[in-house]
């Protein structure tokens, strides 16, 4: 199965795309529901600290309202294991903007109206929200995010360092992200005799099915998840969120009218989980030749105190280069904060950042070229674990990438180029991202004596080209053409899928479908034809023999040039590389596509987004689009992507790795290593902004 | 949002009368601003009087100055062809602003009247003089990068939004307005106030008081000047700092000067102190670099802004040597 077919690699065009054209895809408020109740949140105003009154008498008063939706009146939850989700409870306050309730109305415009009118009255207790590393209370978590090892330790770090001949140790941070996805945060929910409909904007209806039942104490068969079309995740939408329970509660209280909760930009700034800021202290020692001897990386972040969440920022700092000494570790400081989820590449995004612009601080020490240091610090097998890897590809990725980029022709020297006021310079970063697998997806195939097959299965579409690849995979499994396949996804009434995560979508459903087009192929030996009845199978994902013996890892090198306005310190990025091995590429028009959105969320990661928090208040304070800066179509120049021809027999049937976050690990290092090399200033803190190069 | 009336004026004057009866009723011209700020509530006229068809949305070219109406949107102003063979700074500075939408809803005489954007002005649940007088001022010892470093107070650090009206100070045009007490034309650099204690006056206007155009005087060597702005992203977003500057040099000799900075106070600020030193000076970075600092030794910025104070120095010094010809 790993040959490339006319079909698997094909840059073919989105089977979707005329619909969402024509704005007829439905996205998840849009679904045609009848008298929709519209509910608007109400949000705690402060910190920490408890309800004491909640008055809705005003806000009931105003045309259109309905209801009032609080912990006065809430549904008792059957379960509160997830506080995130176990909201209207109790009348405590974790974090600024906690839902504390909703105001139903026969319009949005009313409940938003009316939401003003409710008067809470609060017990305010001392907050905190202050992340630094002096903290005394750090905590060692039990695990990072992905199940990883909250530590690691192999050999003498600090003998190595102490008898290195060149050292580095300093300090790397990320600030708090979120993720704006273009479709905000979306529910529609509806009771019918105790049956739960949502609509919902979700990576995974099967997981949004799992949470809630829990929640609301339900036999799973009992809710019904929809989602054909997703406007964006990263991540945010990967598990539901609290305003999922707040639709769902709020339409009991209206049963039978559904409810209709859109998520404002603002809200999503409290609700839907966010990147949470990292501070990274990256120690390396190497030798005289330009060997690492010592890898050492110290992570604190943040968590919420009512569920944690610990991003793994060192986790990929275990794999990614060979030194006999090494240790990582991270802490986590327990914050009045919201909950903290995943954003696009969670660990290794911001964990990338301050390896790669430590390893570039190195290179330089040592006097070696950047690309040429990486390559000589390449390790033959999985350092953290031993294991041989699968397939690793990093320095042809480097070295292709450096070829193309015209690294040869750079001066090493800091200041070296200039264009009129314009202070120019290059620089590269590595990535990678693991190979994950999620278990338990199905695919069921129902064949059809007129050679028509429907492919079935409950996997989502962000907007990355899902309903496309999985139609190329079953097509080409099943050796028929891709109008042949009528594709259902989005739908929990179909067979089981893990969610769009970790970059694991294609390759787990696709899989499943690959797995069951082989036990439709086995009831029909020889080439019978379908019987008249129809034949339906069902493939499961299967096991990797491989998993456990071998490291599986994508990898990829990103070259940026960079220019610094030499009176204003204004930063921009004309032209970025970036070449990826991440095993088989589905669909080369909507894998590139992934890559380069990945790049471009890389940049604006590295010259944009920072989310401020006012310590006083413990909210973010530039929570719009106007405060909250994205990378624009003028921030970008000319980003090209490419990958590498990788076979890798051992990840999966397929020998396909994942890309939806490979492309943006390592853009921010990439970029701010070219700003060192444009100006001879070195920032070691996101985002890049034109102050760190005022003179 | 709350609850609004609406209404069309059949005139400037009934206009001016409707306001004069309904104390929190506010004009609507294209309403980039105030409708956000409307469904913030930060903004909550009970009654909105429609203007956007009363004023002219024409520019006239007088020989002695070229008169803008107030309904002229932002990107007919940008694109009218004497204005950018007259005055090209004030073109490119109104280009620098807002997103193609905005600039074909929003209108000159709404633009000059847009409000701070502030992130604590903008939200309700935390403290601001500007929006609640006697709350006290969040931003002062909270976020303040985009904030004031020249003519702020206590009460209030807020910097004025628009970028057009930096151009137009440099420009010395003139606000001409209908109001409950008459006509009135009041230089732009008069227009807009300083926070002192009263920071939620924004201008000089009184309540029901109408923008109804803008005349910008003709300067001949406006012809040779700029509008540089540098900000946090490469569009769509406000200035950190801005420059608008025209010169005009002989034999190596600031003969005259234009200058302004957006991004460093409550209103446009005209850079009185700089022209002084500019006017007969010799036109080298060196006399460029003591002009700028002669503007900024009033600066006071806070610990989230100090990087304003070389950014302004350094972007004066780069658009008046660009403007003079002076090589760097």
């Amino acid at each position: 199965m790993t040959a490339t077919t006319s079909i698997i690699g094909a840059p073919v065009d989105r089977i979707d795309g005329a619909e969402k054209v024509r704005g007829a895809a439905l996205y998840a408020a849009e679904h045609p529901v009848d008298q929709p109740v519209h509910a608007f949140p109400l949000q705690a105003e402060i910190t920490r600290g408890r309800i004491t009154g909640i008055d809705p008498a005003e806000a009931m008063s105003e045309p259109g309202v309905i209801a009032v939706l609080t912990h006065e009146n809430a549904p008792e939850l059957a379960s509160a294991q997830d506080a995130e989700l176990a909201i209207l409870q109790s009348p405590e306050i974790a974090f600024h903007g906690q839902l504390i309730g909703a105001v139903l109305a026969e319009s949005v415009e009313a409940a938003r109206r009316a939401a003003q009118l409710v008067h809470v009255g609060y017990e305010q207790q001392a907050h905190d929200v202050d992340l630094h590393p002096a903290r005394p209370d750090l905590v060692k978590p039990e695990l990072v995010n992905g199940g990883f090892r909250t530590d690691t330790a192999e050999g003498d770090v600090d003998a190595a360092l102490a008898s290195a001949a060149v050292v580095v140790d300093e300090v790397y941070t990320t600030p708090q992200e979120h993720n704006n996805p273009l479709e905000p945060h979306a529910t529609i929910a509806s009771w019918t005799d105790g049956d739960l409909t949502l609509y919902d904007s979700t990576q995974g209806v099967h997981w949004v099915r799992e949470s809630i039942a829990a929640v609301f104490g339900l036999d799973q068969q009992r809710i019904h998840v929809v989602c054909p079309h997703v406007g964006g995740g990263f991540g945010a939408k990967g598990v539901p969120h609290a305003h999922v329970v707040l639709a769902a509660m709020a339409a009991r209280l209206v049963a039978p009218r559904p409810v209709k909760l859109v998520l404002t930009r603002q809200q999503m700034f409290t609700i839907v989980g966010y990147r949470t800021g990292t501070l990274q202290r990256l120690r390396l020692g190497s030798d005289a030749a330009g060997r690492l001897t010592a890898i050492s990386h110290d992570a604190v972040s943040q968590t919420s105190r009512i569920k944690e969440f610990v991003e793994q920022t060192a986790v990929p700092t275990r794999t990614m280069y060979a030194a006999p000494n090494r240790r990582t570790t991270h802490r986590v400081a327990e914050l009045d904060v919201p909950v903290p989820s995943w954003m696009r590449a969670p660990g290794e995004c911001p964990g990338m950042f301050g390896l790669e612009v430590a390893v570039d601080e190195m290179a330089i020490a040592c006097g070696l070229d950047p690309v040429e240091f990486r390559i000589r610090n390449e390790p033959d097998t999985d350092p953290s674990t031993g294991r041989p890897f699968s397939s690793r590809n990093l320095v042809a990725c480097l070295r292709e990438g450096a070829q193309r980029f015209g690294w040869a022709q750079r001066d090493p020297a800091p200041r070296s180029g200039r264009d009129g006021r314009w202070l120019v310079g290059t620089g590269v970063a590595s990535s990678t991202y693991p190979v994950f697998s999620m278990p338990g997806t199905r695919a069921t195939i129902r064949a059809r004596p007129d050679g028509r097959y429907r492919v079935l299965i409950g996997a989502a579409d962000l907007g990355t080209g899902a309903w496309t690849a999985l139609t190329q995979i079953a097509a080409d499994a099943l050796g028929v053409e891709m109008s042949e396949i009528q594709l259902s996804i989005g739908d929990t009434d179909l067979p089981y899928a893990s969610g769009a995560g970790g970059s694991t979508g294609i390759t787990c459903w696709g899989s499943a479908i690959v797995d069951a087009a082989r036990r439709l192929r086995a009831q029909l030996p020889n080439g019978e034809p379908i019987p008249d009845e129809g034949i339906e199978v069902t493939g499961t994902l299967p096991d990797n023999p491989y998993a456990g013996q071998m490291a599986m890892h994508s990898f990829g090198a990103q070259f940026a040039e960079v220019r610094v306005h030499a009176d204003t310190g204004e930063v921009r990025v004309p032209r970025m590389l970036g070449i990826f091995a991440a095993g088989r590429m589905v669909n080369a028009k909507t894998a590139r596509s992934q890559l380069l959105g990945g790049m471009t969320m890389g940049l604006s990661m590295a010259l944009h987004e920072h989310s401020v928090v006012d310590p006083r208040y413990g909210h973010v304070v530039n929570h719009d689009f106007a405060g909250y800066h994205i990378a624009t179509n003028a921030d970008i120049g000319e980003i090209e992507v490419d990958w590498i021809d990788e076979h890798d027999p051992y990840v999966n049937p397929m020998g396909t790795k994942g890309i939806g976050e490979l492309g943006i690990v390592g853009t921010a290092a990439a970029i701010a290593n070219a700003a060192h090399h444009a100006t001879g200033i070195r920032v070691r803190d996101l985002p890049i902004t034109l102050d760190r190069f005022l003179t | 949002m709350r609850p609004f009336r609406y209404q069309h004026a059949p005139d400037i004057g009934s206009a001016v009368s409707a306001l004069a009866e309904a104390p929190e009723a506010a004009y609507l011209a294209g309403g980039t601003n105030l409708v956000d700020l409307m469904k913030l509530e930060v903004a909550v006229p009970d009654l909105l009087v429609d203007v956007r068809e009363l004023t002219s949305d024409r520019i006239e070219a007088h020989p002695d100055f070229v008169r803008i109406g107030a309904a002229v949107t932002n990107s007919a102003l940008a694109a009218d062809p004497v204005i950018r063979r007259r005055f090209p700074m004030l073109s490119q500075a109104v280009l620098s602003g807002a997103s193609g939408q905005l600039r074909n809803l929003a209108t000159t005489g709404g633009n000059l009247l847009q409000r701070t954007r502030c992130p604590y002005f903008q939200d309700l649940n935390t403290p601001c003089n500007k929006r609640e007088p006697g709350t006290g001022c969040s931003a002062r010892e909270g976020f303040q990068r985009d904030h004031a470093i020249l003519g702020a107070s206590e009460a209030c650090i807020a910097t004025h939004p628009s970028d057009m009206a930096v151009a137009l100070a440099a420009l010395d045009a003139v606000v001409n307005t209908e109001g409950p007490r008459g006509p009135r034309a009041i230089p732009l650099v008069d227009l807009h106030r300083l926070p002192g204690d009263e920071p939620e006056r924004d201008t000089v206007l009184e309540h029901g008081e109408l923008i109804t155009s803008v005349d910008v005087p003709q300067l001949d060597f406006a012809t040779n000047s700029r509008y540089r702005k540098a900000r946090d992203r490469a569009s769509f977003a406000f200035a950190l700092v801005s420059v608008a500057a025209a010169v005009d040099t002989a034999d190596g000799v600031v003969r005259d000067v234009r200058l302004a900075l957006g991004g460093v106070a409550h209103k446009p600020w005209r850079a009185t102190d700089a022209e002084a030193a500019l006017r007969g000076a010799e036109a080298s970075v060196e006399e460029f670099r003591r002009a700028a600092d002669a503007e900024l030794a009033g600066a006071r910025p806070l610990p989230g802004n100090e990087f304003k104070i070389p950014l302004a120095r350094n972007m004066i010094v780069g658009v008046l040597s660009e403007l003079s010809g002076v090589p760097r």
